[in-house]
């Protein structure tokens, strides 16, 4: 019997370790940026793991700087991010709960075609979007606003993926007892799928802060750096710094560190709200 | 399926009837929509018909029809050019046509072109209805009942409308233009005035001057999905059971740790990755500081070895990959039926012998339609490379592309960098989606025999 306790307690350090060593091979890299936010360092390289000098010169400069207008990108991007999460959680709901509760002549088309459309790489649609904004002089935050509302009617997967877990006979009593589809909607739909709302808001919260690709082809053609979002202000910064003898590259990492310390905490609480998601989905079968 | 179509009460009366018998204003409603409804004091309806109507017309008639007459030909004037003007006796540079302009435009006139249609069809049958309540002498619907409607049996069309009017103008009119583009020579000889080509461009990539990067970049990203779907989703099932193991304290937090590198931005974490493994970046010093290695190893530079280069791609998509599936193998886990297992431990399994004949496989049986899901966005993969590499190392054999480029990150140098052939990154878009479709086409047919199994 004791050898059998003993077994076990090896097995379960044995584990312990082998996630103690993942997990610190998972961090080694976040820590070094971590680090390297903080390092001295003027060649535009960081090539040792700890800096060979603490400073908070990376954090001041990123702040002061003339050139890269830091407190701008945070501010453009709050506004694109606040404006399109109203929007789109708006459309992204409005979309999941009448694909998953009503039922109407078009609903299979309109499922084929999206599962079609979903399919063509995104890319592909950039180009013609630049021209788009482009004809409409809209090349700016509004039209990035308008690109992010645009896209998220055919982000409906997982929203409506939660409605559909909840049983279509409470809808029947509300209609028994004489409700209309929006009362039903208004007042029952919407309050049973807060936690879905909240994860498709953070969704849509977090897209403007993290996407590079969509905000450099539309606010490059200005050519204004006090019009840019953060995530294409320090792409930017990066492609015009990096190798350079500068310091602007230790004050690039320290800007992303401040961009990705919010982010993370709110992707991490956003995950919670996906994995309840899918195992309430589950448990029901 | 059956039971919703006998909802659809079949048309009581034929269009040919509502025509022969209908008063004046159903006959003026064949071309004037919504005449018959503002007769019969459905004013909402009628009035918002007639009101398209008439601003479709005026659109049509002012520019709709030049539209459409130019995209025949995407403008007439190719190139900029010099000609005598007879009438005021001088030379005149004439600059070329915009296509890209023209070509705009002209998809999304034929957009309204079709919308209108459909419109249309809509008043047809609404007309039908009014007759046949007319006819048949049922409750005409108010006014006020029509607008109610739009709350209640109307309901998805109130709600889908904005999503819809952003779809068409952000989804569908993007990807149709493109697809135009690919029948197109818009390439950087002819980057304003371009004709329709038909399938030239495609028979440059599949067998012309592109044929020898498309074909080994195809290879290459069907490689790369199947390495990094299968290795994230094979250690990240390991990695969730580890946690998952009994004994295991605080399983919120290790998952933390482990999510944290997924949540970071991408651009912050792959970029800064791709300084952590340059050529004298700290992976290389580490490693040099303990005598693992004496030269620095040249992991993802202009001048790497394509393989390492690879390699190393497929590792760092790991690193981030590999949390994501933990998670939501987590979710199958946890609710995994427990009775096989304890059933095979009676029998004298050890948990290897479990976990190959019994977790494993039905893990696999659970997330298959989110692995195709995955093997597909693999193959679209554009954050990884573009940001780790950057399609490096070079190859002078392909064009415009690099070692470790994918057919989507191709398609944005095609684009963004020196080469300029749009047209030919169209034609690739193209042939991602039919990538994309084969492949779901076929997981979705497995699902279905899975089920029906």
């Amino acid at each position: 019997m004791k050898s059998y306790h003993a077994q076990r307690r090896l097995s379960l350090g044995f584990r312990y370790l082998l996630l103690i060593f993942l997990a610190v091979l998972w961090l080694v890299p976040i820590v070094w940026i971590v680090l390297a936010s903080f390092s001295a360092n003027d060649t535009g390289f960081v090539s040792t793991y700890w800096p060979k000098e603490f400073t908070l010169q990376n954090y001041i400069g990123i702040f002061t700087s003339e050139q890269f207008p830091f407190v701008y990108w945070i501010r453009n991007t709050l506004m694109v991010s606040i404006i399109s999460t109203i929007l789109s959680t708006f459309v992204t709901i409005c979309v999941a709960y009448t694909l998953s509760r009503l039922r109407f002549r078009l609903r299979k088309p309109f499922l084929q075609i999206a599962l079609v459309l979903g399919m063509f790489p995104g890319f592909m649609a950039m180009i013609a979007l630049y021209y788009i904004l482009k004809s409409f002089n809209m090349l700016n935050l509004g039209g990035l606003i308008l690109v992010y509302v645009g896209g998220a009617g055919l982000g409906f997967y997982i929203a409506k993926g939660f409605f559909d877990t909840i049983p279509v006979a409470i809808d029947e009593a509300a209609v028994m007892d004489g409700a209309t589809k929006w009362q039903v909607f208004w007042h029952i739909g919407l309050p049973m799928s807060r936690p879905i709302i909240v994860y498709t808001a953070l969704t849509a919260f977090i897209a403007p802060w993290i996407d590079f690709i969509f905000s450099g082809i539309i606010l490059s053609a200005s050519g204004d750096s006090k019009t840019y979002t953060i995530a294409y202000g320090l792409y930017n910064m990066l492609h015009s710094t990096r190798g350079a003898s500068t310091t602007y590259f230790t004050q690039f990492i320290a800007g992303c560190v401040i961009i990705a310390i919010p982010i993370t905490v709110l992707f991490v609480i956003m995950q919670k709200f996906y994995v309840n998601g899918i195992t309430a989905g589950a448990d029901k079968g | 399926m059956f039971k919703r179509k006998s909802k659809h009460q079949p048309p009581t009366a034929t269009y040919r009837e509502v025509w022969a018998n209908g008063d004046a204003s159903f006959k003026l409603s064949f071309f004037f929509m919504g005449l018959a409804q503002l007769k019969h004091k459905q004013w909402a309806k009628g009035i918002a018909f007639l009101g398209l109507e008439l601003a479709f017309l005026a659109w049509f008639i002012f520019s709709g029809i030049s539209l459409l007459g130019m995209l025949s030909d995407l403008g007439t004037i190719k190139s900029k050019k010099v000609v005598f003007d007879a009438s005021q006796g001088v030379y005149v540079t004439k600059l070329p046509d915009n296509s890209v302009v023209i070509l705009l435009f002209g998809v999304m006139s034929v957009i309204l072109l079709v919308t209108m249609l459909g419109l249309y069809l809509a008043n047809l049958r609404s007309v039908r209805t009014l007759y046949v309540q007319l006819r048949d002498g049922e409750h005409v619907p108010t006014n006020r009942e029509d607008l109610h409607s739009l709350l209640d049996s109307r309901l998805h069309a109130t709600l889908m409308m904005i999503p819809i009017i952003g779809i068409v103008a952000f989804t569908i009119l993007p990807t149709l233009y493109m697809i135009s583009m690919a029948f197109t020579n818009y390439d950087g000889k002819h980057p304003i005035g371009f004709s329709w080509t038909g399938f030239k461009a495609f028979g440059n990539v599949l067998t012309g001057d592109l044929a020898g990067t498309f074909f080994p970049v195809l290879g290459w990203t069907l490689v790369w999905a199947v390495a990094a779907t299968a290795t994230t989703f094979f250690f990240g099932v390991l990695l969730a059971m580890l946690i998952e193991s009994k004994g295991i304290k605080h399983k919120g937090f290790w998952r933390t740790i482990f999510v944290i590198v997924y949540a970071v931005p991408q651009f912050v974490s792959l970029l800064m990755m791709a300084q952590f493994l340059d050529l004298q970046g700290p992976l290389n010093n580490l490693l040099m500081n303990w005598h693992l290695i004496s030269s620095p190893i040249n992991f993802i530079g202009a001048s790497a070895n394509p393989m390492v280069a690879r390699i190393t791609v497929i590792v760092v998509n790991m690193w981030i990959g590999i949390p994501v599936s933990m998670l939501v193998s987590t979710a199958i886990i946890q609710n995994l039926p427990q009775d096989q297992i304890e059933a095979a431990r009676m029998d004298g399994a050890n948990a290897l012998q479990v976990f190959r004949t019994i977790t494993f496989p039905q893990i696999l049986f659970v997330m298959s339609p989110a692995l195709i899901q995955q093997f597909i966005g693999n193959i679209n993969n554009f954050n990884v490379i573009y940001l780790l590499t950057g399609g490096y190392p070079m190859n002078n054999n392909y064009n415009g592309a690099g070692d470790t480029d994918l057919l989507v990150t191709w398609l944005y140098n095609l684009v963004f960098g020196q080469t300029q052939r749009y047209n030919a990154s169209a034609v690739l878009g193209i042939l991602i989606f039919i990538l994309s479709a084969t492949f779901s086409l076929i997981a979705y047919r497995r699902t279905n025999a899975f089920k029906e199994g």
